[in-house]
């Protein structure tokens, strides 16, 4: 068969077996003569693991063999569009005049300017399944729940508000030095995390410890860390809410905002480089999509081809930046196709839709190895955290609102409700008995004590350096003799 | 890989020499070889044989899964706020066995942002290890002993000595040759001054001891090798022999290395002193591009002209000379 390709390649020219190629760039034309010497290392348009030297130019090199090392990487076996996109060309002919060949593939033109305009006509549709009052949207798809699943997520969901309650409290009465709610993110925080594994890794923002919740961090964790008692797994290091548990594949909080999502990226290439069945899932909000670190880790997601989930808890304000003075995009679910990632927007109060969405999208992360990008819509009930108060950036009535009309425990409990796997005594049961064990937690870990001076000067390294033991040494000396000027609960 | 490293050193006599882009290069090669966990990322690193060469020859050996060709993406926060603190942020749980390293300090022609020496910023983390080679040994020691190190390690090499050739033995050619981290050399002893330096430094200070000895003077050069944690003790060690100390660097003067070396050396060693420490470093300036103006930056005065320093000796006052 005659073929004119015209595809853009890099080659490898090698003097002679065994000797390291030169680079060489350009068209390959079928009449290319002495393919022999030549050995692809790129080409934009074709699947390199299914180059076909014969079919092209009559004798593959000699020196190819069965090494796989030597035709690029896997990032390239999934690109399966350049291959039908050349296979289309030959179909037709070669409709060379009416293609482009750019780096970056063959492109068709057009005469006629046209601007592609900067405001849709129409919004990406956000996926729902359950309406306002709890019923399932007819003919609406989605992933089935067991009822101990769903029983498992509205108790979950009850708990997660009640800790915040309490915690926040425990704030204001100055027990604790600082908290951070999740009040209306309830539904993204245990319905994700139920979509999920125990073996897929989580890295936060802050605003999910619903994640942990699920994957059996206890109360007394919780309100260990809070306090920062000796028993936190962070030892003390960390200000309040900033969770982190080897043992349920939790990444401990970071506080700079977006920095988890290269990490994140990172954390999926190693699952891929060590072909685990699983995924990364990271979250953040709709703030942390302005941030460098979105960017780059959505661009290096998707040309390295990493098992991550990105997970954005669009809530409409980050502090008090409305998401109109955030971006001037479709929200974000538009900022994952720049990437060449698939995305989708979805009712972030609808517990089941984000467990479906989610689901689904990690299934799809880890058979495909690719990103893939959720914006779960939702409201930011609470402040932005207890150094905030916004009723002095945005209307009271409006909290209201979404804190009652458009609850997404709530809405959950109605649907569990309808399938009569739920009632009222159930739920002030529930919440008694959370908040019991919440206040007595939160009394033993007050009551437990502070890690010790020790503790101040680990885990800088791997091992203590000669400096720290000398600094660690000072400070005991100093603590001895002016025990007044430091506090009494530490142990030495 | 053996055969690899005996490819690359010059056999000249009985000594054998390596350029210090072969060190580094025989170096990842064989901690590549040693450990199948051992991979490099980056631009340019796999089929450009990276930006300066050093990852030539890896792509081919081993593969696009173990030399990652990346997107670009140039942003120092996540070494200082991410590599640095996560061991201790998270009580241990997220370790970062991690090193960064590539070109430091300045070339020549390329500018103020491609200038800049950063020992003394990422020596001030707590949490990293700052590494600064300066021969083809330091090389390839410092870089198999940063690869094995458990820590998140910033290893500052030189673009001008990429292409320079040092004499190696056999031990150093070995695989198994390892340098310690924390540990400076002693490059040349002498009885009456202390020089300090690192990197590209190290060569002048080799080169002003040279022209004090003609003067009479026998100067003790340190190569400090590493900036975090630095050898305290062997620079005390020499102060206390020789009384007197200057540090050497290319950086900026203020918040430098020197300075921190000055401040260690007054704690440990200030009755040992004879006259105050003193500091050659770059101007206070970010580098500029013009040719005539790089020349004028005293620390590039260090490479074609003259840079007068005072040294107390017995009262008399000489001047010593780094060309």
């Amino acid at each position: 068969m005659e073929r004119k390709a015209q595809t853009w390649v890099t080659l490898a020219y090698q003097e002679k077996p065994g000797s390291l190629p030169e680079g060489r760039e350009g068209f390959l034309e079928s009449s290319q003569p002495d393919m022999s010497k030549y050995l692809l290392l790129q080409s934009r348009d074709l699947i390199f693991s299914n180059f076909n030297w014969r079919e092209l130019c009559g004798n593959p090199p000699s020196f190819l063999g069965n090494s796989p090392t030597l035709f690029g990487s896997r990032r390239f076996e999934s690109i399966k569009s350049g291959r039908e996109e050349l296979d289309l060309e030959y179909e037709n002919g070669g409709h060379q005049n009416q293609a482009m060949d750019f780096p970056g593939g063959r492109i068709s033109f057009t005469s006629e300017m046209r601007f592609v305009s900067e405001s849709p006509r129409e919004r990406i549709p956000c996926y729902r399944v359950l309406d306002d009052n709890g019923h399932p949207i007819m003919h609406s798809s989605f992933v089935e729940v067991s009822k101990e699943e769903a029983l498992k997520m509205y108790t979950s969901m009850v708990t997660l508000e009640t800790m915040d309650t309490i915690l926040y409290e425990a704030q204001r009465q100055g027990r604790i030095s600082f908290y951070v709610t999740s009040i209306g993110e309830e539904a993204i925080n245990i319905a994700t995390a139920a979509a999920l594994t125990p073996h897929d890794v989580v890295l936060p923002q802050y605003r999910e410890p619903g994640v942990l919740l699920w994957r059996g961090f206890t109360l007394q964790e919780f309100a260990n860390q809070c306090l920062g008692n000796k028993a936190d797994y962070g030892k003390g290091r960390q200000m309040p809410i900033h969770y982190g548990s080897n043992k349920h594949n939790y990444f401990t909080v970071s506080s700079p905002i977006a920095t988890q999502i290269p990490q994140a990226v990172g954390a999926a290439y190693s699952l891929k480089m060590d072909g685990k069945d699983a995924c990364v899932v990271t979250y953040f909000g709709d703030g942390g999509t302005s941030e460098g670190d979105f960017h780059a880790g959505l661009n290096f997601a998707a040309v390295m081809e990493a098992p991550v989930v990105f997970i954005c808890r669009n809530n409409g304000w980050a502090i008090s930046t409305p998401v109109s003075q955030q971006f001037r995009s479709d929200g974000v679910v538009v900022k994952g196709k720049a990437y060449g990632i698939r995305s989708i927007r979805v009712d972030g109060n609808d517990a089941l839709a984000v467990y479906s969405a989610t689901r689904t999208a990690r299934e799809m992360a880890i058979t495909e190895q690719k990103p893939i990008l959720i914006e779960a819509l939702t409201y930011r009930v609470g402040h932005h955290s207890t150094s905030d108060d916004s009723t002095k950036y945005r209307l009271v009535d409006e909290i209201e609102h979404w804190k009652t009309a458009r609850n997404p425990i709530a809405r959950f409990r109605k649907w569990v409700n309808g399938n009569g796997w739920w009632n009222d005594e159930g739920e002030s049961e529930l919440r008694a008995n959370v908040r019991k064990q919440l206040l007595q937690a939160i009394q033993v870990a007050e009551k437990a004590e502070k890690p010790p001076i020790s503790d101040l000067f680990t885990d800088v390294y791997e091992s203590l350096p000669s400096n720290l033991c000398e600094q660690e040494e000072l400070l005991r000396e100093s603590i001895k003799r002016h025990p007044q000027d430091y506090p009494s609960d530490v142990p030495t | 890989m053996l055969g690899i490293v005996r490819g690359r050193v010059a056999r000249g006599g009985v000594n054998a020499s390596m350029t210090v882009r072969d060190a580094l290069n025989s170096a990842l090669d064989e901690e590549m070889s040693a450990d199948p966990k051992v991979f490099v990322m980056g631009e340019e690193v796999g089929e450009y044989q990276g930006a300066y060469k050093i990852s030539k020859g890896l792509l081919e050996k081993y593969g696009p899964e173990r030399v990652v060709d990346t997107p670009i993406t140039e942003a120092i926060d996540h070494i200082i706020n991410s590599a640095a603190k996560s061991n201790y942020m998270s009580a241990g749980q997220i370790s970062v066995p991690i090193v960064f390293r590539g070109p430091n300090g300045a070339a020549a022609g390329v500018g103020a942002q491609h200038s800049q020496c950063y020992a003394a910023w990422f020596g001030a983390c707590p949490g990293l290890k700052v590494l600064a080679p300066y021969s083809s040994e330091d090389a390839r020691g410092l870089l198999k002993a940063a690869i094995r190190d458990p820590d998140p390690v910033v290893f500052l090499e030189n673009e001008l000595l990429y292409g320079e050739s040092f004499p190696v033995s056999a031990e150093v050619l070995d695989s198994s040759f390892c340098l310690p981290i924390g540990k400076a050399k002693i490059e040349r002893e002498g009885k009456d001054v202390t020089i300090t330096a690192f990197s590209k430094m190290v060569g002048y200070a080799l080169k002003a001891a040279e022209i004090l000895a003609k003067e009479g003077i026998s100067a003790e050069v340190i190569n400090l090798r590493s900036i975090r944690p630095l050898d305290r003790s062997s620079i005390n060690a020499s102060v206390r022999k020789t009384n007197r100390l200057i540090t050497v660097e290319e950086g900026f003067p203020q918040h430098g290395v020197g300075a921190e070396i000055c401040a260690c050396v007054v704690e440990e060693s200030f009755e040992y002193l004879d006259a105050p420490v003193e500091r050659i470093a770059g101007a206070d300036v970010p580098m500029p591009y013009a040719a005539n103006l790089e020349r004028e930056w005293p620390s590039h005065r260090v490479q074609h002209s003259f840079v007068y320093t005072n040294v107390k000796v017995e009262r008399s006052k000489i001047t010593f000379l780094l060309f």
